[in-house]
Parts: structure tokens; C-alpha cells; sequence
């Protein structure tokens, strides 16, 4: 039985559709990166997931409940989100930003909290940085300390919302290293994404998104192989680096 | 004019300038305390609550503070046949008013709070009340402590018009030293003197803090 299903999800945004009954599942284990281009409803699906956005229509269950206004509360515990600007509490110390939740919504004692987050820290590779406070962090360590905020309420879904787009190039590696460690480890995670490198090897399903709908979704190797659609097809040219060099010189001579 | 006449003058006028203080300290006090909740009733989802805090604001920042003055001391007792006295209703009057200014201050620093923390306290999940508590309201106190200050610099020269209705704080003192003496170019540069000397060190204060938390936020001033 699948942990997420969505059926039928609709949204849009004054005249712009955004979503059009976007049905889609997940399993426990499953990694599924979504694919796509600006504005074609990645962000936004994700979003509704977690009851950031609430959709027109359709509907959607998370291990059996439904995702609504009133059982937000509880299904947010279980289901987490790393954000693209990481949304770290600048006032707060690491420490604090990662036992926040535990702490204010479960009711882990502090010290259980702050041993959790040094555990945390130690995957992240940032033990070192439990007192520092965010703004004095780079952008890579602090999307890093975002991951393991996320992890902290010990989530059977994490979402991951573009969270390497505002990353210094030279800073994506680290990151994206958590993510594939995570998903070793047998996490479910939806990630939107634009690294290709690792939508390719280390997700399970590739959802590709084009106007507010699921244009094609299958096994990575599949879709980067064999794109069946035309818009896929020139999705891929547009972001692969092989494809764009080919571009370039094609263009040069 | 005798140095005994100028050294009792000074020294009527000194003993004016606690209740200046008092009154602008239980002012500002009780007007942070209304504030604080008019402040957090202005941006909850529930519309009606909004609306009451908006309209609580424009009465109190739409009208002069002479005309609330007036109404609370002299309008309850003709209309209503309730009497306050003088201390009372300058409380009264000066706390309402502070809590619409400091409200309005407020709810600006709760505001430019960027909407993105608001939805990662929300994420975590926080309800929203822990979402004000440990994430919105730390954050909007550094940014409110500037205008905060200089409210309150405000609220104190603002409290000489307590003496419209006969309240003994440090300009009603300045008008009875006047026409005990009729010396006032010597009365009321002293009362000037005196803000001056209570309103300059808050001024500092303020500058102060503004520059330790550009410090803080990394912003660096022009000047």
C-alpha cells in the first residue's frame, strides 16, 4: 500500500492553472525526483503535500489520512520539507533550530533533543557547528543544517523544494551527498531538483512535470534513455550538460 | 528677582520631573502590554479581531490626545456623572495611546518578519501561537527596539499635555512657577532643560542599539 497518494489535484493561482489533476503514488523507500520547467507545477505539488498550499480539487491521503487544514498538525511531524532559501531561524544557535521542534511539538526533553541533534549533526558532517548560529554558516552548511531540522522530527517523508537552486555551484556537492546518503539509508523523499546526476542515480521513480500535469513518469534509466514525449525529450537537451554542449557547438559552426 | 525665589523654582521644578517620569514609565508600560496584543490582533487569520485591533488603532492615532484628555476627565463626569481624577485619567489616556502607537510599531516589526520563517516554524510543526513565540516575536523585538525608544522619547515630552487638566507633572509645574514668579523666560527654558536632560540619554540609547543590531544583521551604514 503506497505511504502518499494523490488523486485528481488541482490548483491554480487567479487565472493560472497550475496543477491539473495531478494523480500520482509513492511507496515507503521510494525516491521520486520531479522534473521539470520553471512554473510547471513542481513547487506547487510539493507545496500541497504538506498543506502549504491546499488544493481546489482532488485529494490527497498520507498513510491513509487525509491531507487537510485540520490534521496539518499532526501529519507535518510526519511529513517534513527542506525549503530552496534553507529558512533556518537566524536568531536561533543550531542547537536550537534543530531541537525546536522536537522539543515544542513532541515534548522531547532538551537534552534528548540536543543528543538527537548532535546524531543529526554528525550525518550532516557538522557536529562542529552545533553552537554556531546561521548566518555565519555557508549556504551549503546551512542547507545541510535545514536537512537535518527536517530529520530532527524523525519524518517517514521528507520534501525537498529545489533546495541546491540557491547554492553556490562549488557548494551543491556537499549537499547533494546528504541526499544520496539519505536515500541509501531507505528514506522516502520527493525532491524537485535539477540535479540531474542524482535524479539519475539515486531516484527510484523520475515524475516529469509539464503544464501543471504529469507528462511522464517511470524509472529514472527509462526516462533519461528513452523520453517518449517531444517535450521530455527537449527538457533534457535544455538541462543536460552533454546535450547543451552539443547545442553550443552546433550553434559555434 | 532674589537667588531664594530662583532656588525654590528650580527645586518645585525638580520635584516635578518623577512624576513626568511615572507617568511615562506606567504609560509606556501599560501601553506595551496593549501593544503586544493589538499587535498579535492585527495579523491573526480571524478577520473581526483584525478589524478591532485596525479600528482601536485609528481611534487612538486619528484623534488628538487633548480631546481623549478632555473627554475622560471632564466629558465622564458631565455625561456620565463619573469622576476620575487627574492621575487616572492621564494613565488612562496616555497608556490607550501608547498601546495603539506601540501596536501599530509592532505589528510593522512582526511583518517584515519574511514570510518563509513563519512557514518553517509552521513546518516543524509549531502551532501558532509557539510560532509567534519562539520564532516571529524574538526576531521582531531586534527590529522594534529602535522605534521603540524613540516612542518613548516621544511619550515623554507627550506627557506635558497632562497638564491641561491640571495634572502636577513637570509643565504644569513650569505654568505655576510662571505665575508665581512671572519669570517664564527663565521657567521655561529650565522645563525644556529638563526633557532635554531625561529625553537626550534615550535618544543615545536608541542610536546605540540600532547600530549593535546592524552589527548583528551584518548591515553596515553609510554614515
Amino acid at each position: 500500500m503506497p505511504i502518499l497518494e494523490l488523486s485528481g489535484v488541482s490548483k491554480r493561482f487567479g487565472a493560472h492553472q497550475v496543477l491539473s489533476e495531478v494523480s500520482l503514488t509513492v511507496e515507503t523507500g521510494e525516491v521520486v525526483a520531479i522534473l521539470g520547467r520553471s512554473g510547471s507545477g513542481k513547487s506547487t505539488m510539493l507545496r500541497c503535500i504538506n498543506g502549504l498550499e491546499r488544493p481546489d480539487a482532488g485529494t490527497i491521503t498520507f498513510d491513509g489520512r487525509r491531507v487537510e487544514p485540520r490534521s496539518l498538525e499532526a501529519l507535518r511531524c510526519e511529513i517534513a520539507i527542506v525549503f530552496q532559501a534553507f529558512n533556518l531561524f537566524p536568531h536561533l544557535s543550531v542547537e536550537r533550530n534543530l531541537t525546536l521542534g522536537p522539543t515544542a511539538t513532541k515534548g522531547v526533553a532538551r537534552a534528548d533533543a540536543r543528543d538527537a541533534a548532535l546524531r543529526l549533526l554528525r550525518l550532516v558532517g557538522l557536529e562542529d557547528k552545533i553552537d554556531a548560529y546561521p548566518p555565519h554558516l555557508s549556504g551549503g552548511q546551512q542547507q545541510r543544517i535545514a536537512i537535518a531540522r527536517a530529520l530532527a522530527m524523525e519524518p517517514r517523508l521528507v520534501l525537498f523544494d529545489e533546495i541546491t537552486a540557491s547554492l553556490d555551484p562549488e557548494l551543491v556537492g556537499e549537499v547533494v551527498q546528504v541526499l544520496e546518503r539519505l536515500a541509501r539509508d531507505g528514506m522516502t523523499m520527493m525532491l524537485v531538483t535539477h540535479e540531474m546526476g542524482f535524479a539519475r542515480r539515486s531516484a527510484d521513480t523520475v515524475v516529469f512535470m509539464h503544464q501543471g500535469r504529469i507528462w511522464e513518469k517511470g524509472p529514472s534509466d527509462r526516462l533519461f534513455d528513452a523520453p517518449q514525449t517531444p517535450e521530455l525529450a527537449s527538457f533534457l537537451e535544455a538541462v543536460l550538460p552533454v546535450g547543451r554542449m552539443t547545442e553550443l557547438t552546433g550553434s559555434i559552426h | 528677582m532674589s537667588g531664594g525665589v530662583s532656588a525654590f523654582t528650580f527645586l518645585y521644578l525638580l520635584e516635578a520631573v518623577p512624576w513626568t517620569l511615572l507617568l511615562s514609565g506606567v504609560a509606556f508600560l501599560g501601553g506595551g502590554v496593549v501593544g503586544l496584543l493589538i499587535a498579535v490582533m492585527r495579523i491573526v487569520p480571524s478577520w473581526p479581531v483584525r478589524w478591532l485591533a485596525t479600528g482601536y488603532i485609528e481611534l487612538f492615532q486619528g484623534t488628538p490626545v487633548l480631546m481623549q484628555l478632555f473627554i475622560v476627565y471632564y466629558g465622564a463626569a458631565v455625561l456620565f456623572d463619573i469622576h476620575v481624577d487627574a492621575w487616572t485619567a492621564v494613565v488612562l489616556v496616555f497608556t490607550c495611546y501608547s498601546g495603539a502607537f506601540l501596536g501599530e510599531i509592532w505589528r510593522g516589526a512582526i511583518q517584515a518578519i519574511p514570510r518563509a520563517q513563519w512557514e518553517a516554524a509552521a513546518c516543524l510543526p509549531l502551532s501558532f501561537r509557539k510560532q509567534l513565540w519562539y520564532v516571529i516575536l524574538p526576531q521582531a523585538a531586534r527590529i522594534s527596539i529602535p522605534p521603540t525608544v524613540g516612542f518613548g522619547v516621544q511619550l515623554i515630552k507627550g506627557t506635558s499635555i497632562a497638564a491641561i487638566i491640571g495634572f502636577v507633572e513637570l509643565t504644569r509645574a513650569g505654568q505655576l512657577m510662571t505665575n508665581a514668579t512671572f519669570k517664564p523666560m527663565i521657567v521655561y527654558p529650565t522645563v525644556a532643560a529638563f526633557y532635554f536632560l531625561i529625553c537626550w540619554p534615550l535618544s543615545l540609547l536608541a542610536e546605540t542599539l540600532e547600530r549593535r543590531i546592524d552589527a548583528n544583521l551584518g548591515i553596515k551604514r553609510r554614515l
